[in-house]
Formats: C-alpha cells, sequence, structure tokens
C-alpha cells in the first residue's frame, strides 16, 4: 500500500572494484579537512576571546534602580502577564514611611523571580515594563550545578548601587523623550518632600 | 416607541433613556458610560462620556438636537435617530471627554489595584489618543482610608458620585459625600465618620476607577493574575452569591457578580465581602464569564471552544480543507 507519493525505491548497488579499494573516497576526505586548515576558524577562544555581540544582545536580566538608588519595579505584573515562558512571578507589598529612598513608588516587588531555565530571552518583558524597570543587558547566564540556582531572585536581578549596569543603548528615542515630559507623576524623582497641596 | 441608533431600529417603552435604549441593541451601539449605573437612582448626567447626537427629534419634531446630548439622562421620543460612533463629531467629542477627564487623574495603573478592570482604561484605550498635552501639576491629595476596609485615593477619582448614590440609596444613613466644588471637590467622609453599614462596601464595586479599592485586597496581586469563579454561601444579610477571585486555592477577594456592562447584579454585604477569605466558606459554581477582550482572561482557557469555533468558520469560509479530511 502506498500511503504517500514521496517514498523512495532503495538500491542495492553492488560496488566497483575502485570503490572497493576506498582509496579515492579516503583521498577525497582528506582533501576536504585539509582544506579546513587555511579557512577562517569556526571557533573563538573562549573566554580569552570574546565574541563580538550586537549592542541590543538579549543576556541575563536587570532590575534598575532609579538616580537615587531607589528600586523602579512596582510589581505590576506587566512582565509576567506579558511572558511567553511564564518564567517571572513576583509578589509586591507595600513601602512603608521611611522607606522613600529604597522604592520609588508606594507598592514595590517583594520578591521577584525569573526562571533562566524557562526564559527565552525575548525581551518582550523589557517592552512591557511601564516603569523603565527591567532591561536585558549582554551579561551571559552563569552556569550552575542545580536547577534551583537558576531561579534568580531580587539579589542577583537587581543591580548594585556601586555597580550600576549600562542599558542605555536599549533605550529607544521615544522613551527618553516621553519621560522628559512635565506633568506625568511617574516621570518625577522623589525628593524628599511630602504631598505640598494645601488643604482646601 | 420607535428610536434608530447607529442605524438600527428598536422599538422601546415610554420612559427608556437612549442610553437603555442602546444597550438593548448590544455593545456595538451602547455609549460607554462612566458615571451613569442602573441599579443607582438618579446617577448620570456627570462625565459626559455617554454623549449622543440627535439628529432627529421625533416624527412631530424632526429638528435635530443643536448639541450633543448626555444619552444617559435623556428619554427617547417616537421616531427619534439617534448617532453614536457613526457620527465623526460625537467620536471627537468623545475624546475630548476622556481628555478632561484623564487631566487630573495621576496615571499610576502599575501601582493601582484596579487595573485591569478599570473603566477609565478601557475608556481611554478605546477613546482617547495615546498622548496628553496637559502640562501643569495634577492635583494631589493624601491617600485616606474610609473605615479600616476601604482605601480612598482622591487622586484617581473622577467624581462620578456613584459611591455617593450608593451610600444614599443601598446604606441607611449617609455618611459620604463630596465636598467643595470644582477642582477641589473630593469625596469624604465628613468628620471622619467611618462607613461601618453592613453594605458599605458596595462602594468598591461602583467605582468606575481604583479611587475606592478594597483594603483587604491591597497590593496582593494583579487582577489577572488572579481565577473568578461564581460563587455562593448562605448568607442572612444578602443573597450571597458572589464573585470569589482565586489565586490557587486561596481566595484573594470577594466581589459582587457583574453583567456586561460592569454593573453589579445583587449587591452584597460587608461580611461576604471581607470575612469569608477560605475555599470552605464557599460553594463554586463554576468560572466567570469574562468578557473575551479583558486582560482577566487572559491565560484562562474558558474561551478556547468559542476561540476554535471562530477560527473552524473562517476555515470553511476561505475554503481550507480540514487535515483529515485531505484526499
Amino acid at each position: 500500500m502506498q500511503l504517500t507519493n514521496r517514498s523512495k525505491v532503495v538500491s542495492n548497488k553492488v560496488q566497483s572494484t575502485t570503490e572497493k579499494m576506498y582509496l579515492p573516497g579516503i583521498l577525497k576526505g582528506m582533501i576536504i579537512t585539509g582544506s579546513h586548515l587555511f579557512k577562517r576558524k569556526a571557533t573563538v577562544k573562549y573566554p580569552d576571546e570574546l565574541r563580538p555581540i550586537a549592542s541590543v544582545y538579549r543576556g541575563q536580566h536587570v532590575l534598575k534602580l532609579d538616580e537615587n538608588g531607589a528600586e523602579r519595579c512596582t510589581a505590576c505584573g506587566l512582565c509576567a502577564v506579558s511572558c511567553p515562558a511564564e518564567a517571572i512571578t513576583m509578589e509586591s507589598a507595600e513601602r512603608k514611611k521611611g522607606e522613600e529612598g529604597l522604592y520609588r513608588e508606594e507598592k514595590y516587588a517583594s520578591t521577584y523571580e525569573i526562571n533562566m531555565l524557562r526564559c527565552i530571552f525575548c525581551g518582550l518583558c523589557e517592552e512591557a515594563c511601564p516603569k523603565e524597570a527591567i532591561f536585558l543587558t549582554d551579561r551571559i547566564v552563569d552556569v550552575e550545578y542545580e536547577r534551583e540556582d537558576f531561579i534568580y531572585g531580587k539579589d542577583k536581578l537587581v543591580e548594585k548601587i556601586n555597580k550600576r549596569i549600562d542599558v542605555s543603548k536599549r533605550q529607544t528615542k521615544e522613551v527618553a523623550e516621553f519621560k522628559k515630559l512635565p506633568g506625568l507623576k511617574h516621570n518625577e524623582v522623589w525628593s524628599g518632600k511630602q504631598i505640598n497641596k494645601e488643604k482646601h | 416607541m420607535k428610536v434608530t441608533i447607529d442605524g438600527i431600529e428598536i422599538d422601546v417603552p415610554k420612559g427608556t433613556t437612549i442610553l437603555q435604549a442602546a444597550r438593548l441593541i448590544g455593545p456595538e451601539v451602547a455609549p460607554p458610560a462612566m458615571c451613569y449605573y442602573t441599579k443607582l437612582k438618579t446617577s448620570g448626567g456627570y462625565c459626559r462620556t455617554c454623549i449622543v447626537k440627535v439628529t432627529q427629534g421625533s416624527t412631530a419634531n424632526p429638528n435635530p438636537m443643536p448639541k450633543p446630548v448626555a444619552s444617559c439622562r435623556t428619554e427617547v421620543m417616537d421616531g427619534m435617530v439617534v448617532q453614536n460612533y457613526t457620527s465623526p463629531e460625537i467620536v471627537e467629542a468623545r475624546k475630548g471627554v476622556v481628555e478632561f477627564l484623564l487631566m487630573n487623574h495621576p496615571l499610576d495603573c502599575p501601582v493601582c489595584d484596579q487595573a485591569g478592570e478599570c473603566k477609565l482604561q478601557d475608556l481611554g484605550y478605546e477613546n482617547g489618543s495615546a498622548k496628553t498635552r496637559y502640562e501643569f501639576k495634577r492635583r494631589e491629595y493624601e491617600v485616606i482610608d474610609i473605615g479600616d476596609k476601604i482605601k480612598l485615593h482622591m487622586t484617581r477619582c473622577i467624581l462620578c458620585y456613584r459611591c455617593v448614590k450608593t451610600a444614599e440609596q443601598i446604606t441607611d444613613g449617609r455618611v459620604h459625600g463630596v465636598m467643595h466644588r470644582g477642582d477641589a471637590a473630593e469625596i469624604s467622609t465628613y468628620i471622619e465618620n467611618v462607613i461601618d453599614n453592613d453594605f458599605s462596601g458596595n462602594v468598591i464595586d461602583v467605582c468606575p476607577v481604583g479611587a475606592l479599592t478594597d483594603k483587604t485586597f491591597r497590593f496582593k496581586q494583579r487582577v489577572w493574575f488572579t481565577k473568578p469563579v461564581d460563587a455562593h454561601r448562605n448568607c442572612t444579610k444578602c443573597s450571597g452569591k458572589t464573585r470569589v477571585w482565586l489565586k490557587g486555592e486561596e481566595v484573594v477577594r470577594v466581589t459582587a457578580r457583574k453583567d456586561q456592562w460592569d454593573e453589579v447584579e445583587e449587591f452584597i454585604c460587608n461580611s461576604c465581602r471581607y470575612d469569608h477569605k477560605k475555599t470552605s466558606d464557599w460553594v463554586i459554581e463554576g468560572p466567570s464569564q469574562i468578557q473575551r477582550n479583558s486582560v482577566i482572561s487572559q491565560n484562562h482557557y474558558n474561551h478556547l471552544n468559542e476561540l476554535k469555533l471562530k477560527v473552524l468558520k473562517q476555515q470553511k469560509a476561505l475554503g481550507f480543507i480540514p487535515i483529515d479530511k485531505k484526499p
């Protein structure tokens, strides 16, 4: 019975004497191997030498701090809902009085986890983020021995205050311009003063 | 009475408003409404989002009305012809209304608990422009507690008066009103009176924005990560029919059931809303009907069958042959 018309007839051809000697075949193979000696190498001597990568390479994530060192993330959940691999989970908490220097807005992520094994580095979280908090960087995710170690928490994701990570190349011109708009509350930086509106 | 809205004719009884008539036809012609609430008397007429153009007043007087009218407050006349989305003038005017509503709005949706089920968000996306022209400082208020279960973010309020009407009509003894005027108007429980009425929690449900939010749900979860199910329990104070929002096995929030127009079907009591946060308290009936375009239906697969049928219908229309029926 013929299921499809793509089947091939298998030949059972008897080899000729020259073919049985294998020498021409070996010679042919050696020429191919030898020719590769004069070609450009396909490998680099990692980690001494690094491959050039694009400035918009999507590697390990970073949770940015703002100019004052407060966390930008407000746990709005847009990264998690946009994530096609469902790699992001978070829990939110309310900022207490006196923590204004730590967290930019009244809500913050008390836990924020990205499972690097699930992550496909598509960058949709970065695109969805309304607070410019999460960015993908040109860093490569480290090798680990245990699967649990690939679940990155805030300790690994939030950038260190004295070791900022430059993401300026990833910010689009439109976003940079939008940020300059006056009158948008979320563009204001907390400057230590309380609500200044007089009571009516 | 015969009335034509966006070219669709419908017969409605006397005393029906244009908005109600449009809702009878369906969501494709119904104007959005921020302040009008079917179950609250004298609501409507504040927000102007439901404006429509009346091109013919009635059969007796076929003159058009000179200005756009608020459809929630205008009753139909026999032979009235109304334009809503088909009138470019109305679409433009509504865009202006949305811009005004958003003028003092802080746009703190990433923080706000209402995000995902907020009528102002929907209105902004559907009828507004993506950019703001407003450059001045927006009004600011401190976040205050109304009672121990409700948070008031006055910055987000659009002054729709729904909560005031609820306090007036659903609960007995109003402790909740609007003070001051114009730009300085604010919702207030005057002289720090707390709402301790059994049905006071309903102001959360009627609020179209995130001005009044549930403190027991505050910052717990984003609504689109929770799963709404219809549930009931025996309650001596109210019908006990509610919508329970689950995260895994945990009840994160209890609200009243809402209909197609995002209006509460039956008001529920505070005890159901705040005090029964265990799955064992509820008899779960099944998943709630959530509109497909809502972010809440994200990652919930209730609508897959509907989608499948739609795809099959499209394929049939395009002349696709199903893979198992190919020769």
